[in-house]
């Protein structure tokens, strides 16, 4: 039993007042919460790292990653490529295993919510020998697992393809499919690797729309990787950028849903955010008015000169 | 600008043209053929004349001689290529699979691989005296390594990122084998069958000329001795017509099995 409640239980019998409990217990909490109670079932996981670690050989690619996402959070990942940023996505998709350093979804291993997680890669990866509808339902069991992925297909506005081979489909529909196959399986962490890189600009702003409402919707936690920083600010809550195995950057993004691209706070700190990706100094233009910020957004950025 | 009747009726003809073209050449030399026997250029010890290689073809059928020969001829054929094909693609599948299997077996396999079946006929005769053993064993023999190798390289060849994508979708094991893997592979193993239903009868028409006592081999063996030019070329029509009716066996089958491929897909005319 954790100190925690042996304490409370004492203090509370003995009647100490409120405040005292509190500071005691804001003692007591570890920063690594070792034997949490499983939550009730809330549709995210929460996503806890530390010290994560990933080496191939002499490279570091990963190099003592703290990182704290709470249920339900988009977090989008952005840096350079290499840098390291699906590595992390396939550790916490458990497709490959860190050098050292842990990882807990919700205080426990990933080996325990593999169920919970899906992935949706670069490429659709669709089975071409089975039929859209098929594909969805991969790795469903039971009597409905074809009405389950006959809804998910309708969510992504893919009814009427059902019975198509996936090599009729367009790159765009193709992903679509994909997202319903994560999706059929209620996913409480769902994790994007760079999944519309491939597709041309309005099928990506369509994507990126879609995807929101659906996250919206269901509420798990969703991991994006890309090298797109403006996808990230139209996406995410808060925006990593990872460098030299390391996150340089956690950036919360206060504006409010649906963004809009052409919002002057949406576009500065999509400039600020790919500034700090570049290493590039910023000049300070001649005549630009102060624009009040947003409550609770931090000061901007100092200007940075790095020597290559 | 053509006009919209035209449009169909093109298409009707074009369609006709495929199909009788690739049948002019060999219609031509049929006449030819014909012409020169009649006007006795060639002689029927040399080649018979087509019409009686027909007139033979006639009554081989009627007296009911062709369909036992070409049901003893098909029997064995079918059966060595069960034997030698089921035995390829379980062992394919196998060293295909599992890393330690080929490691093992592999390399034994292709030694004997490059061996040619035809040239181990003596020892088979020795081992398996004449009878019908002998002449299964080598058809086996030749069906099973192109099967085996085709099996074994659809396996190797299966999409990773699929792989990949299946396990982390939970599905592993049998499940993973039936739903990803196998049909990974069955391209290029249907590849291997059709090759091996080649070979089938290839060696068949040799194996046969060991000893027989019916059989399309026999017919045509036993047509040699007696001169029957006509039967001969009726025996050789036969392995011709009964090879194509394989490989358009193997092609249906694919055509089936990889309807998913957009290689096999039949685009819109």
């Amino acid at each position: 039993m954790h100190m925690t409640e042996i304490d409370g239980a004492v203090l509370g019998f003995a009647g100490l007042p409120d405040s005292v409990r509190h500071f005691r217990e804001q003692l007591d909490t570890p920063v690594w919460p070792v034997d949490a109670a499983p939550p009730a079932r809330v549709p995210g996981l929460a996503v806890q790292t530390h010290a994560l670690t990933r080496h191939f050989g002499e490279r570091r690619v990963l190099d003592g990653i703290d990182l704290h996402i709470d249920a339900g959070a988009f977090v989008a990942v952005v840096g350079r490529s290499g840098c390291g940023k699906s590595t992390l996505l396939r550790l916490l998709a458990g497709l490959d295993d860190a050098s050292a350093g842990s990882l807990a979804l919700d205080g426990e291993s990933i080996a325990r919510h593999r169920s919970d997680i899906r992935i949706m890669f670069q490429d659709p990866r669709l089975l071409p020998w089975k039929r859209v509808i098929d594909n969805v339902a991969l790795g469903l069991e039971g009597g409905g697992a074809l009405a389950r992925a006959h809804a998910a297909l309708e969510q992504v506005g893919l009814a009427d393809r059902a019975h198509d081979w996936p090599t009729v489909l367009s790159g765009g529909q193709r992903q679509r499919v994909a997202l319903a196959r994560a999706l059929v399986h209620r996913p409480r962490l769902l994790l994007l690797d760079e999944p519309l890189g491939a597709l041309d600009a309005l099928t990506r702003i369509e994507m990126h729309r879609l995807i929101e409402s659906l996250w919206q919707q269901h509420g798990f936690t969703a991991l994006l990787v890309t090298h797109d920083v403006s996808e990230a600010v139209a996406l995410a809550d808060r925006v990593l950028l990872i460098e030299d195995g390391a996150v340089a950057l956690d950036e919360r993004v206060w504006l409010p849903r649906p963004r809009s691209r052409r919002d002057a706070a949406f576009a500065r700190l999509e400039e600020r955010v790919l500034t700090r990706v570049l290493c590039t100094p910023t000049a300070p233009s001649a005549g630009e008015a102060p624009v009040a910020e947003p409550p609770g957004d931090p000061d901007p950025l100092p200007v940075f000169r790095f020597a290559i | 600008m053509p006009s919209p009747n035209a449009a169909p009726r093109s298409a009707l003809v074009a369609r006709w043209r495929k199909r009788v073209v690739p049948w002019l050449v060999p219609l031509a030399i049929l006449l030819l053929w014909q012409l020169a026997s009649s006007l006795g250029w060639l002689s029927t010890r040399v080649l018979p004349e087509p019409w009686s290689v027909l007139v033979a073809f006639w009554q081989l059928l009627r007296s009911g001689e062709m369909a036992q020969h070409v049901a003893v001829s098909t029997a064995r054929a079918l059966t060595g290529f069960a034997i030698g094909g089921s035995l390829a693609l379980t062992l394919g599948l196998l060293t295909g699979s599992f890393k330690r299997a080929e490691t093992l077996l592999d390399s034994t396999i292709q030694m004997i691989r490059n061996v040619p079946p035809l040239a181990l006929i003596p020892l088979v005769i020795l081992w398996f005296g004449i009878d019908e053993t002998a002449k299964l064993f080598l058809v086996s023999l030749g069906v099973f390594f192109p099967i085996y190798v085709n099996t074994f390289h659809g396996i190797r060849s299966v999409d990773p990122g699929l792989i990949e994508m299946a396990r982390s979708y939970g599905l592993s094991g049998f499940a993973l084998y039936r739903q990803v893997i196998l049909p990974g592979a069955l391209p290029s193993i249907l590849v291997g069958v059709r090759f091996s239903l080649g070979f089938m009868w290839v060696i068949l028409i040799v194996a046969e000329t060991i000893s027989a006592q019916a059989g399309i081999g026999y017919l045509t063996m036993n047509a040699r001795e007696f001169l029957q030019t006509d039967v001969v070329l009726v025996g050789i029509g036969l392995y011709a017509a009964l090879g194509k009716l394989a490989d358009l066996l193997a092609k249906g089958l694919e055509r089936w099995w990889l309807r998913w491929h957009p290689g096999y897909q039949v685009k819109a005319a």
